[in-house]
């Protein structure tokens, strides 16, 4: 019998879930090594758990997700989160440096009927996590190579070295070098194959923190590229704004 | 120089150039401008050549610019190196498939295209003979690089325009081109524009026939060794002149390390320019249906924690340390494994750190407080 494959979604954008739609032809192969039991954003076909693996995109932001996320746990003989979100709180962790009963007092005309939490937080705050997947959103080839290796039983090949390693790989000209575009590839995880620098345009931090991220070295490098004490915390405040080397680096203590 | 041997030829006898080894069945790789740099890729004519561009580079900056003429070669080097085609970032090395309830192990064959260098700077030419020694040199041979380098065609080109992070000339690696090659070319733009083809093998003197030349004059030679006297004269970086073995083993716990380490980003830039560092790992991939399975070797760096991982967890895990052993080993360590120190002085780690951490500024430091240490205790 096959393993069975649970997605779960959290507070997110669904980009994640699309990217495991996006496999085309290696969504057959997908399908045809695991039994997709139960996946909203695909069918509303559902079988009972408990299921052999589960992939869960996004953060928790609610009582009732902090509640369901256990659930999901107990059901689940593997765990892999996948994304910026479920692994560092996603951009709506900036929540978590302002007030939020503010904003659902700005942006809800009956604030009253709106249960949220304070924070928005990563998946492995809540339950324990076999494996995360970086991005916004995650790599498809990442994700096969993952799903592979959990079914022949390996250690998947996620490198948490810099993008610079897959911009070198690549023979990717170096963008800061070679154009004085400020970067955030010296401290960012690889995983995305160096997808903006190839377009001459700087990283964006998509994948999170890489192994051992030294920001207090590359802040002065983009203040010395013309970046402003605002764009250097801007730049680290987006899909990973709530991991701890950029939310340091963002000055979010 | 053999001058007897040596021949002039005009700029457009480049494309002849080309043109003759690309019928020989040569796969011909040159400098190029992509992206705002000069790279090493496939070249189908000598149009592509960096015509009349050159390139400014200071610690973690590189910038091209036009030149007031038509030359060449009229730069120093770039961010590749002739490494990524004899040693390519990735490669597989053999895959398996599961066949009637066994494994059936196929080994990839060897890469069978022959390469031409067009354009190997002294430097190169050292960094390529160091890489030699690592991967064909010893008891064990690579058979991947030896199968790509075995029959490369080496166009070596005397360098007459050092950047400002070049240093060849204190590696003792340049800018005279001294390592074996086919043909060396020195441009020269005093006068009419022309180049000086020194011959180095018997195919180069067989291509070298096909093109037109007139053989070289006494002024010619001349002028083409002031060519690379000239570059000596304006290199203005320098490899500090001590027992860099010597320095490097006594600074094991030098409060230098500490400093760089607070610059260092461990992004694994530096390594991965460099044409000698040749650190690799292996990994293994396998299908979704875990029939079909390869291994796979990927250019690595000593600036990854993985690459120290054993048993309990990574053995260099702050980058003070990792940082350390990457020097150790290129300036003092590499010569008790191979005889010969790892670096070249072709500056591309200086240029190519986002921060701009200088290897010749980082020994100085270190050979400067050793001083102090030793007249402190004398």
């Amino acid at each position: 019998m096959k393993p069975t494959l649970a997605v779960w979604k959290f507070a997110s954008c669904d980009g994640c879930q699309l990217t495991i739609l996006d496999l085309e032809d290696d969504l057959l192969a997908l399908t045809g090594a695991i039994e997709i039991s139960d996946f909203r954003e695909a069918t509303s076909a559902v079988v009972e758990g408990p299921y052999d693996l589960s992939l869960v995109e996004g953060s928790i932001t609610t009582p009732h997700d902090a509640e369901r996320i256990q659930e999901i746990r107990r059901n689940s003989k593997a765990l892999i989160t996948i994304g910026a979100c479920a692994t560092s709180g996603g951009i709506q962790a900036l929540r978590n440096f302002a007030d939020v009963d503010e904003f659902t007092r700005v942006v809800y005309a009956s604030p009253q009927y709106i249960s949220t939490l304070a924070t928005s937080t990563p998946i492995s705050d809540h339950v324990s996590v076999d494996f995360e997947l970086r991005g916004c959103p995650i790599d498809k080839r990442q994700l096969l190579e993952l799903v592979s290796a959990f079914l022949i039983g390996r250690k998947p090949r996620i490198p948490t070295t810099s993008v610079c390693t897959e911009c070198k790989r690549r023979g990717v000209v170096c963008v800061t070098v070679a154009h004085g575009t400020p970067c955030l590839g010296p401290v960012t995880q690889a995983g995305c194959g160096a997808l903006c620098p190839a377009y001459n345009r700087g990283c964006f931090g998509c994948f999170g923190p890489m192994e051992s991220p030294n920001t207090s070295s590359l802040i002065p490098l983009l203040r010395r590229l013309g970046r402003s004490d605002t764009d250097v915390e801007r730049l680290f405040s987006t899909f990973n704004a709530g991991s701890e080397p950029f939310r340091k680096a963002a000055g979010h203590g | 120089m053999e001058s007897e041997r040596s021949v002039v030829i005009a700029p457009e006898a480049l494309d002849d150039l080309i043109g003759a080894l690309r019928r020989r069945g040569f796969r011909v790789l040159g400098p190029t401008v992509r992206d705002g740099a000069i790279v090493y890729d496939e070249l189908d004519s000598a149009s592509e050549l960096p015509i009349g561009v050159t390139d400014r580079q200071e610690p973690g900056s590189y910038r091209l610019e036009e030149r007031d003429d038509e030359a060449r070669f009229g730069y120093a080097v770039g961010p590749h190196s002739w490494k990524r085609f004899l040693f390519p970032p990735r490669i597989t090395l053999w895959r398996a498939k599961a066949e009637n309830g066994g494994r059936k192990i196929e080994e990839e064959p060897p890469n069978e295209t022959q390469l031409a260098f067009i354009g190997v700077r002294s430097c190169e030419l050292s960094a390529i003979a160091i890489q030699d020694r690592v991967f064909i040199g010893g008891k064990f041979v690579d058979r991947d690089y030896a199968a790509r380098r075995d029959g490369a065609f080496l166009l070596a080109v005397n360098c007459g325009e050092p950047g400002a992070n070049c240093f060849c000339a204190s590696m003792d690696a340049g800018p005279r081109v001294r390592d074996p090659y086919d043909l060396a070319l020195t441009e020269m733009l005093d006068g009419e524009h022309r180049f000086l083809v020194e011959v180095g093998s018997e195919r180069g003197a067989d291509v070298l026939a096909e093109l037109p030349s007139v053989p070289a004059s006494q002024s010619d030679v001349a002028s083409a060794l002031a060519v690379t006297n000239d570059a000596a004269a304006r290199m203005t970086k320098a490899m500090p002149q001590v027992d860099l073995h010597a320095l490097l083993a006594g600074s094991l716990e030098h409060p230098r390390w500490d400093d760089v380490a607070s610059r260092c980003l461990s992004c694994t830039n530096c390594t991965l320019v460099c044409p000698t560092c040749f650190c690799s790992s292996v990994e293994d991939t396998s299908d979704l249906a875990g029939v079909e399975t390869a291994r796979e070797r990927v250019w690595d760096s000593c600036f990854s924690l993985d690459y120290s991982y054993i048993h309990g967890g990574s053995i260099r895990a702050s980058s003070r340390s990792r940082y350390r052993q990457w020097l150790t080993h290129k300036l003092g360590t590499w010569v008790d494994q191979f005889g010969t120190a790892g670096c070249v002085g072709c500056g591309r780690c200086i240029t190519w750190c986002p921060v701009g951490i200088d290897i010749t500024e980082e020994v100085a430091a270190l050979s400067k407080q050793e001083e102090k240490s030793h007249a402190a205790t004398a």
